[in-house]
């Protein structure tokens, strides 16, 4: 076992001639909060595509508790305990707010039951689900939006979908959550919001999580170490203090 | 009591309509009341409703549209009809020869369900409606030429008649198994994880769940029940011509899914037999030279039905009475009030077909594939 619970070891693609991300080496430690920040097309989300499947990595790989899950599909990469949120929202728009947190629930090993079971109405399966919607409440409850599990998705204001991706994710169980601009285009109070909200995740939840960020506020509030990317490559690395004063870092935010 | 009070009656309204409509006419034939014409009309609506139910899992819960319905069925009908012509002198004109035929129509009818919901995979929008539109016209092709001796080429094979009389009430059993099947897999996690890939698929595919596996069960289990419709309309006629399931049939399949609402059962229903209803009479009506306009009529009812669907006074119309609140009103909200509510809207879908993956700017699903790792003959 090692002792980091996401280690990528020079992890890059390229699309054509383009190198979108190159030699990118991370190691975030078990119950972190590790922040992935850089200028736009620094290859952020592309990193994050990496680590879920979405791209197939042309160089390196990475390691989930010392288990290489290069090469896996999306969804297996899912079982193993890498969740995503993205970066415009990607809810299941005409599905209640209990149900999209259900089907996060979808592959946990006690709710578990097979489509014979469903089709002919066994017990377990309405034991399941009795036991999926509580669960999916309980969840729901932490993220203060039990109250409207009863509405469609798309009609959450901006801020409880955000909310509800994350819960959403987080149903899968991940031993490390992926949040790909989880404060991009909140106000002040709903940013404020989300940060104890990524607070008590930490808490409540056994998961290390993985972020972007552009509200350097938000990031130098939140998270205990820092990677800065800037065209694909890592240009400072460290304690957030220290990798955002690091001229570079400067050079490359506000040119020089 | 508490037992009764989480049972979901509306999930079983339609089983109990179609029951006791299955056996107020099984009663009136019983009893000799009913004419050979309203037994055939009653084989054709149930034939329709199994065609909309099946074909609503795939274009209103899995969200794929898929034109080829039609080509399913025909599979079913020309295979089932083979084997029910085969047994018929083994085995007689009886039910086992009806079920063994419709388990082959059906199992066939599913391979090529697997088949075309590989492609599926692959491909959205617009591109499997296409493929699946060929589909349906490459198996109705394959039988037209076959040879007289195999399938009947041209001409069409000749298949056994069920009696006629009860036939109906086989093809209604058959509608309230496919309700039950379709139901139930839709009202469990399954259909859960089907209702997302169609709401999302990356973010289905991002949440865990296997959207290859459900793809595929989606279409095969609407195939299977295609290929049943195929057998039942083999049984209901002499003569099983592959003109018969072109691609107009498969439009209509997909009229009635639409008409009825994209994502609701009942709606199926409801339109599977308007429609099927309103063919019949508009065939028996017009009659000579009038039988042209037969088209023409049926046109313009889908059209202002298309219009006046979402017209603000038929909205209103609808808001104050329908199946809820009159539900609601007949129980005096007894069964209505959950702690959680979720017996919601969650299966409606907007009246379109997404296009959310091509659209998308955040990142591009397939077709980039990354170069392989350069050598060291890249550093010169």
């Amino acid at each position: 076992m090692s002792e980091f619970v996401l280690e990528t070891q020079n992890l890059g693609i390229s699309f054509g001639g383009l190198r979108a991300a190159s030699g990118v080496n991370l190691q975030i430690k078990k119950g972190e909060i590790y922040g992935l920040i850089g200028p736009n097309g620094a290859g952020k989300t592309t990193i994050f595509n990496l680590l879920t499947g979405v791209y197939q990595p042309t160089e390196g790989t990475f390691f989930l508790n010392g288990k290489e899950l290069r090469r896996m599909s999306q969804e297996r990469i899912n079982h193993e305990g890498i969740a995503r949120t993205f970066q415009n929202i990607r809810l299941f728009n005409n599905m209640t707010v209990l149900r999209n947190v259900m089907v996060g629930l979808h592959n946990r090993e006690e709710f578990r039951c097979s489509m014979a079971e469903s089709l002919l109405r066994l017990p377990r399966h309405f034991r399941v689900e009795k036991e999926m919607k509580a669960r999916a409440l309980e969840i729901l409850k932490i993220f203060d939006l039990h109250e409207e599990s009863g509405t469609l998705a798309c009609n959450l204001p901006y801020g409880k979908q955000r909310k509800l991706e994350i819960a959403r994710a987080l149903a899968t169980d991940p031993k490390l959550l992926l949040l790909d601009e989880p404060a991009a285009g909140m106000n002040p109070h709903e940013t404020e919001d989300l940060r104890r909200t990524v607070e008590l995740l930490r808490e409540q939840f056994d998961v290390t999580i993985l972020l972007i960020e552009h509200d350097l506020k938000f990031v130098s509030g939140i998270c205990d170490r820092i990677t800065v990317l800037n065209f694909g490559t890592v240009i400072a690395q460290g304690t957030t203090k220290e990798a955002l004063s690091d001229p570079e870092v400067i050079k490359a935010y506000i040119g020089k | 009591m508490n037992k009764l009070k989480h049972f979901k009656w509306k999930r079983y309204l339609n089983y109990t309509v179609i029951a006791v409509i299955l056996i107020v006419f099984s009663v009136m034939t019983l009893t000799g009341g009913l004419p050979k014409s309203t037994t055939f009309n009653l084989e054709k609506i149930a034939i329709s409703i199994i065609l909309a139910v099946s074909l609503s899992l795939v274009v209103g819960f899995l969200g794929e549209l898929s034109l080829g319905h039609a080509g399913f069925m025909c599979v079913g009908a020309y295979l089932g009809g083979k084997v029910s012509a085969l047994l018929v002198d083994s085995l007689g004109n009886g039910i086992l020869t009806f079920f063994i035929s419709l388990l082959i129509g059906g199992i066939c009818a599913g391979i090529c369900g697997f088949i075309i919901g590989l492609p599926a995979l692959r491909l959205k929008g617009d591109y499997l409606a296409i493929t699946t539109l060929a589909f349906g016209e490459i198996v109705r092709t394959i039988f037209q030429n076959t040879s007289d001796e195999t399938f009947g080429g041209a001409i069409g094979l000749a298949t056994p008649r069920f009696n006629q009389k009860y036939f109906f009430i086989i093809c209604f059993v058959l509608v309230l198994v496919t309700l039950a099947v379709i139901q139930n897999l839709i009202y469990s996690k399954h259909g859960r994880a089907i209702t997302a890939i169609r709401d999302n698929e990356i973010a289905a595919k991002a949440t865990g769940v296997n959207v290859t596996r459900y793809k595929l069960i989606g279409f095969i289990v609407a195939a299977v029940f295609a290929g049943f419709a195929g057998v039942l309309f083999s049984y209901t006629q002499s003569n099983v011509s592959s003109a018969t399931f072109d691609y107009n049939y498969s439009i209509e399949i997909l009229v009635m899914v639409v008409l009825g609402g994209m994502g609701s059962i009942n709606g199926s229903i409801v339109a599977a037999t308007a429609v099927t209803f309103l063919n019949n009479k508009l065939a028996t009506v017009l009659t000579g030279n009038l039988a042209v306009l037969k088209d023409l009529i049926y046109a313009l009812i889908l059209i202002m039905i298309v219009i006046y669907n979402n017209s603000p006074k038929l909205a209103a119309f609808r808001e104050r009475y329908n199946f809820k609140n009159l539900f609601a009103k007949i129980t005096k909200n007894r069964f209505s009030k959950h702690e959680a509510d979720d017996t919601g809207r969650w299966d409606v879908v907007p009246t379109k077909i997404k296009m959310d993956a091509l659209l998308s700017t955040d990142f591009v699903v397939n077709d980039i594939k990354p170069d392989q790792p350069k050598g060291d003959d890249s550093h010169e």
